[in-house]
């Protein structure tokens, strides 16, 4: 039984990485109706941002907020330089856009800060939280950050007019300009938040997993995983979905005899599968009706 | 056809060129195989430069800058190297497209240090088939050591299993009740190593009580470690990568999970593991070197070191010292370097292997002090000592003696 | 987050390609198979090598073509196929001592099924999910292929070797030649093969699905059966391609594999052109040749190199080499009139 709790602890643990990660994979679907496959690598080259800031003396909280300011300009200047001119071309070609674009960020971290991996600081401490040595405080820490940016989310696309009018541009395009919208400028901003939300992953991620240029490698695999779970319209259901992916690995690498440890992402995996077959917009999305 | 044809028309043009260059006397010794010739060695290499193991195409950098060093210094004989190295992505049907690309089309004399089991068992049997020396090959797997079958691939550094009897031994002397748990990675290197704890334990394998394997792929190894920890065992052992090793060592802190904590060589390196990981979380912490380490201050005044450090400012200036790659390609390249200059006049083939097989008591700058490369004409593992080592403050502390890890005791 | 149901009118996810448009013209094939022929006369034994890995990937590309260009699916698990392929192979030569070549059809067939039992659930499933559904098909493969109890037949980490055939019959050539020749036959086959397909009924239906499927539905196509079974087909093509490369490179191991694969076919039939076939060559040399050259350019940064020259190609042609063979149909239609 103690193995249990513990092992659902873990989960949880190590599901706020995934659910902070998912909420940065909807955030750019909200605002591009398509995963980004470079998005693990933005939030990654935030985050050695962040580091060489620090390491050139600025104190945590200021390299955390200039961070998110130079990843929301960054995140914009990819959208106007890189992907404005595909706007009209086949989202198939905008796919392979994103993953031209993870080789390039990928290859210049790797240059100009090596591979080595680096220690990164976090501001909530390491010891163990209320007594529990299976979540340390800068876990609870990252589970507070990651509510928190999921209330911010929320009232920011309910109640604020950018965000109803960054999300009547995704899902009617046509209405919305009708209407005023820029929706070009929309999708913009969308890239401009979605980098900033996976820079402040990156940073809430980089003291558990070591910072080095293919940190965010596996983690993106879950975050999309988390999101897709979830549902990809709604940011409650991407942050249940870190959680649910995280504890139920852990189960299954556990539990499940034989095969349960060397396959417990395909089980994971396998498991969402199944998931989105009963309900194809993900546990907590809008259903899509189409129209013929 | 075609290509015994080109092949001969090689053979026959260098040898017109050797006749050419060189009058009468020196004509006797000077024999040569292709991408050999007076002023010229080609030699080829695959390294990851791109992909999930990028981070050993250090490894690739360092021995280009170490042949850039000996070719400034007039080169080998007389002769300049030149080191072309290809990028594979850790894929094996990429390595073989580059090392045939090495051997039919930049014609080298031989393929030195490429990087991975996989991709250097995809490309094995074509160089052996061909007859080209797959010399010093980056990888710890047991089977480079086999004269017999593959007498054209030599392995370098030492085997993982090797290294993982030494900790048997030493477990089974001086923690004799001990109940060992084991993380390790599931590839070959994990498995290889795996291997070598059990036979090294051998009757007494039942000593280890819990084993849990995990992927690169993920983020995280939180979970392998509370799991390892119910099982209660007093020993833990850590076949993982640099990442994977510093993730454990933090984890087990922040748990205060105490066993006794052994880490595999591949990650024991103090800039790139311990240091990340945090000294006060490291103390005590067992492992085996055959290297130096270059973020140890005790080598400081270290003539081998300094060498190194003196070659680093010079020729590889963006190189950082801290990580343990640098220093394997500054050991594995001086051996090359050793290799070609023992063969003087005559670089054929056959020749480089004869002379890779004949080393003795050779003692690249970066090694251990007392720890020597050996190799005859059956034994193809070069180093196969260790010695073993504590952590301390904040550097390693050797103990005991140097240990030959070979497989037949 | 309400439970407000959204009603969109989707545009395909895959523009549609009129089906005349997806093959090249007679006289152009001709070219193009002559050049194929002749060209391995003539260069080393390594580019021979290179010019069999060009045809495998090529087969590869095609077979996702047929399955994105065709039906409408998008897939990022071709890696799957390739493996189970080429481990089929590999297995049935090295263990049973099955001759090669018939080696190549079982694979095939193997990765049919596999392929239409994948498109069952696949079915229920469009867009960004059915991309995650085979992603994780793909990044679950390798971890299959490592374990255990496979362990005995796959070689596990290790991989397995595989012996290379020599030409049948005497037949002065190189093994390399002789691979091509082989691997040659195979792909024009497959090609002529594909292109009846989608000309046929089948193909029709195909891409009726992807233009818009409630039409299609409503026309009386059974959906399903044609969603799946384009997935077999592509699966069963791309199984095929990984046996011919296990043979080529002699070597299969998990890490060949990888979600890195995947990703590279996919590329590979953006850059040929999504549903246009002839392209997939080109997608395949893409595969090939682009990392070389950007590994050429700077080898610290082989990476990004690679990246911005993908870049480049799709700022300049979106739609890929289709584009330009279009481009190029117009400037010849031009010169003929005047």
């Amino acid at each position: 039984m103690e193995l249990f709790t513990n092992q659902i602890l873990a989960g949880i643990s190590t599901g706020a990485i995934y659910a902070c990660m998912a909420l940065a994979v909807v955030m750019i679907y909200q605002a591009i109706e398509h995963l980004n496959f470079a998005q693990g690598e933005m939030a990654m080259f935030s985050t050695f941002i962040s580091w060489q800031l620090m390491q050139w003396g600025v104190p945590y909280w200021a390299a955390f907020v200039l961070t998110l300011g130079i990843s929301f300009a960054g995140g914009i200047a990819i959208e106007r330089l890189l992907f404005k001119p595909l706007a009209k071309a086949p989202i198939l070609t905008n796919v392979a856009g994103f993953i031209a674009l993870y080789a390039i960020l990928n290859s210049f971290a790797g240059l100009i800060w090596d591979f080595t991996i680096k220690q990164y600081p976090t501001p909530f401490g390491s010891s163990p939280f209320l007594g529990s040595q299976l979540i340390s405080t800068h876990q609870a820490g990252m589970i507070g950050v990651t509510v928190l940016l999921l209330v911010l989310l929320y009232l920011f696309f309910q109640f604020t007019r950018v965000g109803l009018a960054m999300r009547a541009a995704a899902s009617v395009p046509e209405s919305a300009r009708l209407v005023g919208i820029n929706t070009s400028w929309m999708i913009a901003l969308g890239w401009g938040m979605a980098a900033a939300i996976g820079s402040i992953a990156g940073m809430m991620i980089a003291p558990v997993v070591f910072l080095e240029p293919n940190m965010m490698l596996g983690v993106l695999i879950y975050g999309f995983a988390a999101a897709v779970l979830g549902g990809l319209t709604s940011p409650f259901g991407a942050v249940i979905g870190g959680f649910l992916v995280g504890i139920f690995e852990n189960l299954a690498g556990t539990y499940i005899p034989g095969v349960g440890n060397e396959l417990k992402l395909p089980i994971a995996l396998a498991l969402i599968i199944t998931v989105l077959v009963v309900k194809p917009a993900g546990l907590f999305g809008r259903p899509i009706v189409k129209r013929v | 056809m075609r290509s015994r044809l080109n092949l001969l028309i090689a053979a026959f043009s260098t040898t017109v060129i050797a006749f050419a260059a060189t009058t009468g006397s020196a004509l006797a010794q000077k024999k040569y195989d292709t991408g050999a010739a007076d002023t010229e060695i080609r030699i080829g290499n695959i390294m990851p430069y791109s992909g999930p193991a990028s981070a050993y195409g250090v490894i690739g950098k360092t021995e280009a800058a170490y042949f850039n060093k000996i070719n400034a210094e007039g080169g080998i004989n007389g002769r300049k190297i030149n080191f072309i190295s290809y990028d594979d992505g850790y894929s094996p049907p990429k390595a073989v497209e580059q090392a045939r690309k090495l051997v039919e089309s930049d014609e080298v004399l031989l393929v030195f240090n490429p990087l991975g089991t996989p991709s250097n068992s995809a490309i094995q049997k074509y160089l052996n088939a061909r007859k080209v020396p797959q010399l010093f090959v980056a990888t710890g797997a047991t089977k480079w050591n086999d004269p017999k079958d593959f007498p054209w691939t030599m392995g370098w550094q030492p085997g993982y299993q090797s290294e993982a009897r030494i900790y048997a031994k030493y477990l089974m002397r001086e923690k004799p009740d001990a109940k060992i748990s084991v993380l390790y990675q599931n590839d070959d290197f994990g498995k290889d190593y795996l291997k070598g704890l059990k036979d090294g334990l051998g009757a007494k394998a039942s000593m280890i009580v819990a084993e849990e394997s995990y992927e690169t792929s993920e983020p995280t190894i939180d979970n392998h470690i509370v799991k390892l920890r119910a099982s209660g065992a007093d020993v833990f052992i850590s076949i993982t990568t640099p990442k994977f090793a510093a993730q454990a060592i933090k984890k087990m802190a922040e748990i205060e999970w105490k066993p006794l904590h052994i880490v595999s060589n591949v990650s024991a390196s103090v800039g790139g593991v311990i240091k990340p990981a945090g000294f006060e979380n490291s103390q005590g912490i067992l492992s085996a070197a055959y290297a130096k380490d270059g973020a140890d201050p005790q080598w400081d005044n270290d003539p081998g070191m300094k060498k190194f450090l003196a070659f680093l400012a010079k020729y590889d200036a963006d190189a950082n010292k801290l990580d343990g790659s640098v220093v394997y390609g500054y050991g594995a390249a001086q051996t090359m370097v050793k290799v070609l200059e023992l063969c003087g006049d005559n670089l054929t083939r056959e020749n480089v292997m004869k002379q890779a097989a004949s080393l003795k008591d050779f003692a690249p700058d970066t090694l251990l002090p007392g720890i020597k490369i050996n190799t005859t004409p059956t034994d193809f593992a070069p180093i196969n000592q260790l010695q073993m080592m504590r952590f301390k403050g904040e550097k390693w502390e050797l103990f005991g003696d140097i240990i030959s890890g070979e497989l037949s005791n | 987050m309400s439970a407000v149901q959204e009603t969109v009118t989707e545009a395909p996810a895959v523009e549609a390609v009129p089906k005349r448009a997806m093959t090249l013209g007679a006289g152009s094939s001709l070219v193009m198979l002559a050049l194929l022929i002749l060209v391995p006369l003539f260069v080393k034994n390594f580019i021979i090598f290179q010019l069999t890995m060009l045809l495998i990937y090529g087969l590869a590309v095609l077979a996702l073509n047929i399955l994105t260009g065709g039906s409408g699916q998008f897939s990022l698990g071709q890696s799957a196929f390739y493996a189970v392929g080429a481990y089929t192979s590999a297995i049935l030569i090295e263990h049973v001592g099955m001759n090669y070549a018939l080696t190549l059809p079982i694979a095939g067939v193997v990765c049919f099924g596999f392929g239409f039992l994948f498109g069952q659930p696949a079915l229920r499933l469009s867009g960004v999910y059915l991309a995650l559904a085979t992603f994780a098909l793909a990044t679950a493969m390798p971890q299959l292929l490592k374990l255990g109890v496979f362990e005995t037949w796959t070689g596990g980490v290790q991989g397995l070797v595989v012996t290379k055939p020599d030409a049948p019959f005497g037949l002065p050539m190189s093994q390399d030649m002789w691979l091509y020749y082989f691997t040659l036959v195979i792909t024009v086959a497959i090609y002529i093969f594909s292109v009846n397909l989608l000309k046929s009924r089948s193909g029709r239906a195909f891409m009726a699905i992807r233009d818009n499927e409630i039409a299609a539905s409503a026309m009386g196509i059974d959906v399903a059966l044609y969603k799946t079974l384009a997935f077999g087909v592509s699966a069963g093509i791309t199984g095929v391609a990984g046996g011919l490369g296990a043979i080529a490179v002699q070597f299969v191991a998990p890490d060949g594999y990888t979600i890195t694969l995947a990703i590279s076919l996919f590329l590979g039939m953006v850059v040929g052109g999504v549903g246009w076939l002839p392209g997939s060559i080109v997608g395949s040399a893409f595969i090939i040749f682009v990392p070389n050259i950007a590994e050429g350019i700077s080898k610290g940064l082989s990476g990004a190199v690679f990246g911005v020259l993908l870049f480049l190609i799709i700022f300049l042609v979106p739609h890929g080499a289709r584009q330009i063979a279009m481009i190029a149909q117009q400037l010849l239609g031009k010169l003929k009139k005047s």
